[in-house]
């Protein structure tokens, strides 16, 4: 079997990659020739290019799945696993070395583009002209993430030489369980926006009549963004859970990288609503989509190409410059075919009111669109000052924490604001009459936090703090205030419902709006727990047995330290006490592993989220055991106190469950007299 | 008694601006804080890419030596330019966590507000050409509502749904 892998498996997985390349540039070459020909006989021709990309699915699966056998084989005659595998390598992070490094995680790039172009090939009766279009767009991207996996950045690499007994290991930094589902969720969102913009592109080309693209579109683009929510969010969890400096994110190129399209597909995820219900922003919505996707592909471009620095660019290398074409091609491609069918994309409508929501969608879309340029700026700028000045200069959290939180706060206004507008116009009273509780409800948090001690002259980073909390809340009370005006409605009209059985229905009657406010319910969860950072407190100390750590009301003292080994890594831990007063709540097993295969050491920080001793106000005690001081020998420990965070990842649910609400289908509405006059006016939307 | 009058609730009001800013904008310049601040200021020169406290490798060379440094400088009295400066001298452009707000640096945090003033005029000037455009005329002669008419019709549709 040894023998048979050794020689079979890469020169498998090889040929596959190699077949992958011909179905891909057949399903674009020949499809793109039927959509030109178009007539009768091209149908056929272009049904042979829809089952080409079919088949390239199927190649490229295989190629993958002929990868991890590589690595659970331990085959480390593949390059590729030698240098990302060894013997003793638990099997879950085996199979995690198909995207634990450059090679692989192109190849696991190219496999969701065909899962994700598969599934749209077999959905293709939907609208087949549309359908046809947007599967030679993703064809043609597959075509190049092949180009790259057969020519630049093969996986199958056979070493030079003799066969290692044992592999290099995996960077120990992503042995942790997040990093078997982190690097999947965020791929599936990068590689998902392709979807939108193959729609997208394929609209403007055939100059789609109607909206119809945009519903199709839209429902991808959510799924797409509710992945890539996920994948940033366990991101910043992993960076929390293991890299042991306490914090969740740190502004570092490569989480820059994953934001700028989030931020982009927020926006366009907002605005296509215009669209939708007003056939306007038509323009707007098809530089968005190309933006997300294109963004996507800027952020591996920069990681990739070690044209920016990182600490999380872990696959640096030369295929930048493909990446750099690619860019080039695909902005040259939409810009001509947008010069070209650009008098298909007027606006149908006009704007009668500046209190409307669709003014809310314009402002809302200019600051997501501001946020994302200041991602953008500050992850390009120490390249521009460095090609400008001849000195690298750093941009870090404080020029973050100082541009783009008033960005945020300013959003936070329009989600709160957003949802109590009505399209075409709001009377100035019926906003005052919606507003004013939600209103109320935000200034006397303000009130009771300035009163429990936040002083927002003392600190800037204090006002951000009581303004967002603020705001948050004003975005909690709008939110349920909506629930309930509406939940109240339904009650006067179904009796016997009552008002939360009245709230379900009216969820279930429009889940798209109402799905959306508890993503924007989720959004206020995670700013409060965001909110709690400038509140951070730390200690550290040499501790031995018996000695004590204090911070807040929480001691900690030492009472023992342990090792253990395994075939994969050694480690030792501090056991932790717990006290708050005179009660001991918990035990911490803050740990240290130095993995063998690597000769790396790796910390891995304990954390305690104290629901139990306060549920609102709820603090991470978050203990890290450092190592040991090289003069004296004594082990160190640092604690840190982090207010709120665990509000972020409940946050994080509560959006995921508004995302996935709002994709279900609507539910008949109940029956309601209707005026005869008022059916007959043009259709407006359902409000959402 | 004679209630106050709207002029001096303005001046009240306009007084309370005032104060409140001038707290918010003033810092406690206390010795801890501002090596808190410095501190979060200045990124650690290892090559871990992390703000100086925030550094958290246990014997690194550098952060340690850079925290003592800094502690240094504030005893001595240096102000917080001439901390930063010291630092720069030393540790080369790179060790500031943010572009300075002189020279080219300034370009760094003009940008944003720049593209933020672009598009706010851009949507001024798109939301100005929506208003101006005319209405499209419709099929057999309907006349689109206007006026209180309209508004007859909007504040049923609002009474009959309220969504």
């Amino acid at each position: 079997m040894s023998q048979f892998s050794s020689i079979a498996l890469p020169q498998i997985g090889s040929f596959a990659l190699l077949l992958a390349l011909g179905l891909a540039g057949y399903s674009f070459v020949v499809g793109a020739l039927a959509l030109i020909i178009g007539g009768p006989g091209s149908e056929r021709l272009g049904e042979t290019a829809r089952r080409a990309g079919i088949a390239a699915f199927g190649t490229i699966l295989l190629a993958s799945v002929v990868l991890v056998t590589a690595a659970f084989t331990d085959d480390f005659s593949v390059a590729y696993i030698f240098h990302h595998s060894n013997k003793d390598l638990p099997g879950p992070y085996k199979f995690a070395v198909l995207w634990s490094g450059q090679e692989g995680s192109l190849l696991f790039w190219s496999l969701l583009l065909a899962a994700y172009g598969f599934v749209l090939r077999l959905r293709y009766k939907t609208d087949p002209g549309l359908f046809a279009y947007a599967s030679v767009v993703i064809a043609g991207v597959q075509v190049f993430f092949l180009l790259l996996l057969n020519i630049a950045a093969h996986p199958f690499a056979i070493l030079e030489g003799q066969i290692p007994p044992d592999g290099s290991g995996l960077n120990p930094l992503l042995q942790y369980p997040e990093m078997v589902i982190h690097p999947p969720m965020l791929y599936l969102g990068y590689v998902g926006f392709t979807v939108p913009f193959a729609f997208a592109l394929g609209a403007l080309i055939m100059r789609y009549p109607g909206e119809k693209w945009i519903q199709i579109t839209r429902r991808w683009t959510m799924v797409t963004w509710g992945f890539l929510t996920i994948g940033i969010f366990l991101g910043a969890h992993w960076a929390y859970s293991v890299l042991g400096w306490g914090g969740y994110w740190g502004w570092d190129p490569v989480e820059n990288a994953s934001l700028m399209p989030w931020l982009m597909g927020t926006a366009f995820l907002h605005s296509v609503m215009m669209q939708e219900k007003r056939g306007m922003l038509k323009t707007w919505n098809m530089w968005l989509v190309f933006s997300t996707f294109w963004l996507a592909i800027l952020g591996t471009f920069l990681t990739r190409s070690g044209i920016i620095s990182s600490v999380h660019a872990f696959a640096q290398s030369s295929i930048g410059s493909w990446f750099g074409w690619f860019l080039i091609i695909t902005l040259a491609t939409f810009a001509g075919f947008y010069v070209a069918n650009r008098s298909h994309l007027r606006s149908e409508h006009k704007l009668e009111s500046i209190i409307s929501r669709e003014s809310s969608f314009l402002f809302n879309n200019l600051l997501f669109v501001v946020a994302c340029f200041v991602v953008l700026w500050g992850t390009w700028f120490p390249k521009i000052s460095e090609l400008i000045q001849g000195s690298k200069v750093t941009v870090g959290a404080p020029f973050y924490n100082n541009v783009a939180v008033p960005v945020a706060l300013f959003l936070l206004v329009l989600t709160a604001v957003g949802p109590l507008l009505a399209w075409r116009r709001t009377s100035f009273e019926s906003l005052k009459r919606n507003f004013m509780w939600p209103a109320a409800g935000a200034l006397a948090l303000g009130v009771v936090m300035m009163i429990l001690g936040v002083r927002p002259w003392k600190d800037i980073s204090y006002f951000y703090s009581l303004m967002a909390a603020m705001l948050a809340a004003l975005v909690i009370c709008t939110v349920i205030s909506e629930f309930v005006r509406g939940g109240r409605v339904i009650a006067q009209k179904t009796p016997g419902l009552g008002l939360l059985g009245s709230m379900v229905h009216l969820y279930h009657r429009n889940t798209r709006r109402y799905g959306g406010y508890i993503v924007h319910f989720g959004v206020a969860v995670v700013i409060i727990g965001i909110l709690g950072t400038p509140f951070n407190r730390e200690a550290e100390k040499e501790m031995g047995f018996g000695d004590k750590i204090n911070i807040g009301p929480y001691t900690l003292v030492c009472q023992s330290y342990t090792q253990d080994d395994n075939p994969n890594f050694s480690n030792e831990w501090a056991i932790i006490n717990v006290f708050k007063g005179n009660d001991q709540i918990t035990t911490m097993y803050p740990e240290r592993r130095l993995y063998k295969a690597s000769s790396q050491p790796q910390t891995i920080p304990r954390i305690y989220p104290t629901y139990s001793q306060d549920l609102f106000l709820v603090n991470d005690l978050y203990v890290v055991y450092e190592g040991r001081n090289e003069e004296t020998g004594r082990p160190i420990i640092k604690a840190h106190l982090n207010p709120m965070v665990p509000w972020i990842w409940t946050g994080l649910i509560i959006m995921i469950f508004g995302t996935v609400t709002a994709l279900v289908p609507n539910a008949a509405p109940i029956a309601a007299r209707v005026p005869a006059r008022v059916q007959t006016a043009p259709a407006v939307g359902a409000g959402d | 008694m004679r209630p106050p009058s709207k002029p001096m609730l303005k001046r009240v009001a306009q007084l309370l601006l005032v104060v409140a800013a001038l707290f918010t904008f003033m810092g406690v310049g206390d010795e801890d804080a501002r090596f808190q601040n410095l501190g979060h200021h200045l990124m650690c020169v290892c090559g871990c890419s992390q703000i100086l406290l925030e550094c958290n490798h246990v014997g690194c060379q550098y952060s340690d030596r850079m925290r003592v440094e800094l502690a240094a400088a504030l005893d001595h009295g240096d102000n917080d330019d001439l901390t930063l400066q010291t630092f720069v001298q030393k540790y080369g452009t790179t060790v500031v966590a943010a572009p300075s707000t002189k020279g080219f640096g300034r370009i760094a945090w003009i940008m944003p507000f720049v593209a933020l003033l672009a598009g706010l005029a851009t949507v001024v000037l798109v939301v100005r050409a929506w208003r101006l455009r005319p209405t499209p005329a419709l099929a057999d002669g309907i006349q689109p509502l206007r006026g209180p008419e309209l508004e007859r019709f909007r504040s049923q549709a609002d009474e009959e749904t309220e969504l």
